[in-house]
């Protein structure tokens, strides 16, 4: 137990690891650098299936990121940049999209099923305290 | 009632989802580009880096502009239809991406050109403003310079059947098209 848990945690340690973005690319700030590295996490690879731009070896993901590190340095922000981005190539490109017509079932799905599974949850409630109580106890 | 009614329910939604979700293809993204106007660009041409291809080259008329490189593939796949449709009198616009121009030059002169021009973007710069993803994207643009369609893949007679020619008929007035029957529209 005490080795898988080693391992796992291992794999976890390299799991972040992947990175297609070489050491020089990037900023020499550490602070710009940092926002940099965090920023390409978040914009998904539209021509990979679900591969962060910062993951992927793919020519449109390394252009994406040229792009960005142009972008940051004419200062821009990373709101603009998304939509910069979002504007090209859909909300797809996005994480997290923001909300929007299309996005809206996205944000609005997890509280739905709460919401649903609440109210199946009160109808069984209901149902049960409806039975008399002698009827569950053994005779 | 309930009790039987419910699985049934669940297991319809379910089988709705993934008969919808798994025939679909994944590489095809939705376009935001699609409906809004023709991104502004400028770049050389490949043949001659004198000269220059720009947003006002397509304005006034019907085209397509195909995105191509040699280093992709595909791109030789469907060569041979666009030559046709350029044959046919469609004037077609190049994007030529991420590559290298004498082995663009080479590719137009053992393939054919069937390109008005190309346009030679070898940082993909203008093609990020485009939303291009890859090679061969190909785009319709309507006269009044709107993107009317985006096709990610390569282009085939089938795809052109079934995509562009409803658009081109919809979109082409009597001046626009002259090459509508040519290319199988009427």
């Amino acid at each position: 137990m005490k080795i898988l848990l080693c391992l796992l945690t291992a794999w976890l340690a390299f799991a972040g690891g992947a990175l297609a973005v070489n050491a020089q690319e990037g900023f020499d700030d550490p602070a710009l650098n940092e926002r940099y590295r965090a920023l390409i996490r978040e914009i998904r690879c539209p021509k990979c299936l679900n591969e962060s731009i910062a993951e992927s070896n793919a020519p449109v993901a390394a252009d994406l990121r040229r792009e960005v590190r142009r972008l940051m340095g004419e200062g821009a922000s990373d709101d603009e940049i998304k939509t910069f981005l979002s504007d090209r190539y859909g909300e797809f490109v996005l994480y997290s999209p923001r909300m929007s017509p299309t996005t809206f079932m996205v944000w609005a799905a997890p509280f739905l099923l709460v919401m649903l599974g609440g109210f199946v949850f009160w109808r069984i409630l209901a149902a049960r305290s409806n039975q008399p109580l002698d009827e569950e106890l053994p005779p | 009632m309930w009790r039987y009614l419910a699985p049934l329910a669940i297991f319809v939604v379910i089988g709705v989802f993934l008969r919808v979700g798994l025939n679909r293809n994944p590489n095809e993204i939705a376009s935001p580009l699609v409906g809004k106007p023709v991104p502004t660009f400028s770049l050389p041409t490949v043949l001659d880096p004198q000269q220059q291809v720009s947003t006002e080259s397509l304005a006034g008329r019907v085209t397509l502009v195909n995105v191509w490189g040699t280093w992709c593939i595909e791109c030789g796949h469907e060569h041979p239809f666009l030559v046709e449709l350029a044959k046919a009198g469609l004037p077609i616009y190049g994007l030529n991406v991420r590559d290298d121009r004498t082995a663009a030059i080479a590719w137009l002169n053992r393939l054919g050109n069937p390109y008005v021009a190309s346009g030679f973007d070898p940082e993909g710069k203008a093609a990020i403003d485009w939303g291009v993803t890859g090679a061969p994207e190909t785009f319709l643009i309507g006269s009044n310079g709107t993107i009317l369609h985006k096709h990610i893949s390569p282009l085939t007679p089938q795809i052109w059947q079934r995509d562009f020619l409803p658009l081109l008929r919809e979109n082409c007035g009597p001046a626009d098209c002259p090459f509508l029957a040519a290319v199988g529209g009427r």
